[in-house]
């Protein structure tokens, strides 16, 4: 962002007037430069065709910058990606950022950055945006809110409701990462200052995957609520059981370090870079070595199987060979006590 | 990982398992005091392992689900005091008193932080001169020597605001009140492995001695607990119940002299009120004269009202193990960890959240 005469962000920039279009010129249109924006009417107005994907999004979160992201690559991998669970492929993205009074310039300045990057990398465009300053204490620093339309291509049908009795369950890679690198910056766990979060657009692996195959029946990215949620979600959606099996399912040291230590289960700890899928058995294979191919999906492993049996249920296989139900999270995670 | 991946090696486990299984000839009863013990069990499934001739109960190690629903009710009232911060592990936050919750009561505008350590509890102390800190003091013998460091502190640094509910209880005193009860029959015991790190394996030897229970000192994973209850079978086979330490790498029979030592300097035993068995005489800790001025029950008056207790809840019945969640009609019913009934819902250590969360289909 180029250099402006205030160092913070003043309740002006946020009024419509002066400092509000200097805010817009001088940071935003650089950074977010396309012909859909630039125009600063008050919609972006664009042709689509087929059938089209639309989905909201705020980000909240403490830290703003963390290990592997921040913020505003969160903003933007986080609808990139649930566009992208839908089948779709992301062309739009909405940008709104409600932000404290008082707040560095140059901080706002390394957000857009990281929002530019995202964005391109994902190949979206930001195309309409808007700005808010509320006064000081009024929000926790900086808020941002975006939306984002996509195409889904024809003939895809992707759902949590659509999986079948002999299905496949693909994990792309080691759980618990962005959940661990905020909280140890939160509570300045130095042990687990090593984990950096997972946060990635994931919507040119799921390209990926279905290129090499039709039949991807779910996608889910496990967000907050962890793994565990996303496959009771699959389970009580398509009204089927779920198997999975412990030592399939890749959790790094650092992570299950923090999770021992805390009381976590990893299983209900935030990823912002993974997906599940569900696939027809005879394909699983095939999405998997194609996945792993993806940066995002070098870790990408089958993890277990959908069954007729134990409807809307999710059991794991323990290592040990004893079988447990794997459960939604509830409420809030706590640090355990003794 | 290093002391994690070696106590879970499956072929290992599974080598104790088939010894176990060839070993047991009689049906014997082993109580998991821990409710860490508890959810190892839960997790692994190390129920489905055993032969049918082990069966084991849980018992009341769970410093949330123990909490009477009084003392939840003073920490709820004194959260209600204007200028007071209550600092508290994350776990006591949704456990419901006789009329509301740290929780409900955060919702209202109280000031409720969820610490990790009693440092980080002196800590917003030290940041907030003007307010008053209050820290809910529960747990076992494992967390009060750290709550005692946490006044030492205090008072080297003339921090005045900050103040302790001493809600801690003791082991031992609690397992001889349920035993001399009579309500449950037990053959051997699986001793807390924190506890005793702290308190060593002697004080158990009672156990043993006067009542012909094994107790066998535990850690908390799978092959830990699978070994500890090979070494129980062992005993009671042979009919020679006594102590023993499977968790050497954590517990030695004297403990942690050092935190002892630091506790005995701050506290001193009281009566303590426990969920599901009342008042049990020497089973608390309370502030001993010199440090009183850091009790909170002396700093603030507070009334916390009648206590009502939740109806149908067995909560008391599952701790004492005499009955187990499956027995509750409420059970994942009118009691879900969405909306806990009684305490052993809420805390990750509690029994019927082990059994909602862990169980079989």
């Amino acid at each position: 962002m180029e250099p402006f005469k205030d160092d913070k962000v003043l309740l002006a920039h946020g009024s419509g007037g002066r400092l509000s279009h200097e805010l817009v010129e001088r940071g935003f249109l650089p950074a977010f430069d396309n012909p859909l924006l630039s125009k600063l009417d008050d919609s972006a107005v664009f042709e689509a065709k087929g059938r089209l994907a639309f989905t909201t999004d705020s980000y909240i979160v403490t830290p703003i910058f963390f290990p592997g992201g921040d913020i505003g690559k969160l903003a933007v991998c986080g609808t990139v990606n649930d566009l992208s669970m839908s089948g779709a492929v992301p062309l739009y993205l909405s940008l709104s950022f409600i932000i404290e009074e008082g707040f560095p310039l140059s901080d706002l300045g390394r957000i857009v950055t990281s929002i530019k990057e995202a964005a391109e990398e994902a190949g979206v465009k930001v195309v309409t945006g808007d700005t808010k300053v509320a006064s000081r204490g009024s929000v926790d620093k900086l808020f941002v809110n975006t939306a984002g339309v996509g195409v889904v291509p024809h003939g895809v049908d992707i759902s949590a409701s659509n999986a079948r009795p002999g299905d496949k369950l693909i994990l792309s890679g080691p759980i618990g990462q962005h959940g661990i690198a905020v909280m140890a910056m939160r509570e300045g766990l130095k042990f687990a200052t090593a984990v950096e979060s997972d946060c990635a657009p994931l919507n040119k692996l799921v390209a990926e995957m279905l290129e090499v195959s039709g039949q991807v029946h779910c996608l889910r990215d496990p967000t907050r609520g962890g793994l565990a949620t996303t496959l009771n979600d699959f389970a009580t959606q398509s009204d089927v059981g779920i198997l999975i099996y412990e030592d399939m399912i890749p959790v790094s040291d650092e992570v299950r370090a923090a999770c021992e230590m805390l009381g976590f289960d990893p299983f209900h700890v935030a990823n912002e870079g993974r997906l599940v899928a569900v696939a027809a058995p005879d394909d699983a294979q095939g999405i998997v070595e194609r996945m792993r191919q993806n940066k995002y999906g070098a870790e990408a492993a089958i993890i277990g199987e959908v069954r007729e049996e134990h409807r809307g249920k999710v059991v794991m296989k323990t290592s040990l060979g004893a079988s447990r139900i794997v459960d939604m999270m509830v409420g809030e995670l706590l640090p355990r006590i003794c | 990982m290093k002391f994690v991946d070696e106590f879970r090696d499956v072929e290992l486990a599974r080598a104790v398992v088939s010894r176990i299984h060839r070993k047991s000839s009689r049906h014997i009863r082993l109580m998991e005091f821990c409710g860490g013990h508890t959810v190892t069990i839960m997790k692994h499934g190390i129920r489905q392992l055993l032969p049918p001739t082990v069966e084991m109960l849980s018992g009341p190690g769970c410093p949330v689900c123990v909490t009477a629903n009084q003392d939840l009710d003073r920490a709820i009232a004194l959260a209600r005091e204007p200028g007071v911060i209550i600092a508290t592990f994350g776990d006591m936050l949704k456990v419901p008193g006789s009329h509301s919750s740290l929780q409900r009561v955060r919702a209202d505008g109280a000031d409720i932080r969820i610490v990790y350590s009693t440092l980080d509890a002196l800590h917003i102390a030290r940041q907030n001169r003007d307010k008053s800190v209050v820290f809910i003091g529960i747990g076992f013998e494992t967390t009060a020597p750290t709550i005692a460091a946490s006044i030492l502190e205090a008072e080297e640094e003339g921090i005045t605001n900050y103040h302790v509910l001493s809600l801690h209880k003791l082991c031992p005193p609690v397992i001889k009140a349920l035993l001399d009860s009579g309500e449950v029959r037990l053959d051997g015991l699986i001793c807390p492995g924190h506890v005793s790190a702290i308190i060593g394996s002697r004080p158990w030897e009672f156990v043993a001695r006067d009542y012909g229970i094994g107790c066998v000192v535990s850690g908390f994973e799978p092959l830990d607990v699978l070994q500890s209850v090979e070494m129980l079978v062992d005993q009671l086979e042979r009919g020679e119940p006594r102590v023993e330490i499977a968790y050497r790498r954590g517990v030695r029979p004297e403990g942690n002299l050092r935190a002892q030592e630091l506790m005995n300097a701050i506290f001193e035993p009281s009566a303590a009120n426990w969920r599901g068995m009342g008042v049990v005489p020497g089973s608390g800790l309370k502030l001993n004269k010199r440090y009183q001025r850091f009790d909170a029950q002396l700093a603030f008056e507070i009334d916390p009202g009648p206590t009502v207790e939740p109806k149908g809840c067995i909560c008391g019945d599952i701790l004492r193990g005499v009955k187990t969640p499956l027995d509750c009609k409420l059970f994942r019913g009118a009691c879900t960890p969405e909306h806990p009934v009684g305490p052993c819902m809420v805390s990750s250590e509690g029994s019927c959240a082990g059994y909602y969360h862990y169980g079989t289909v």
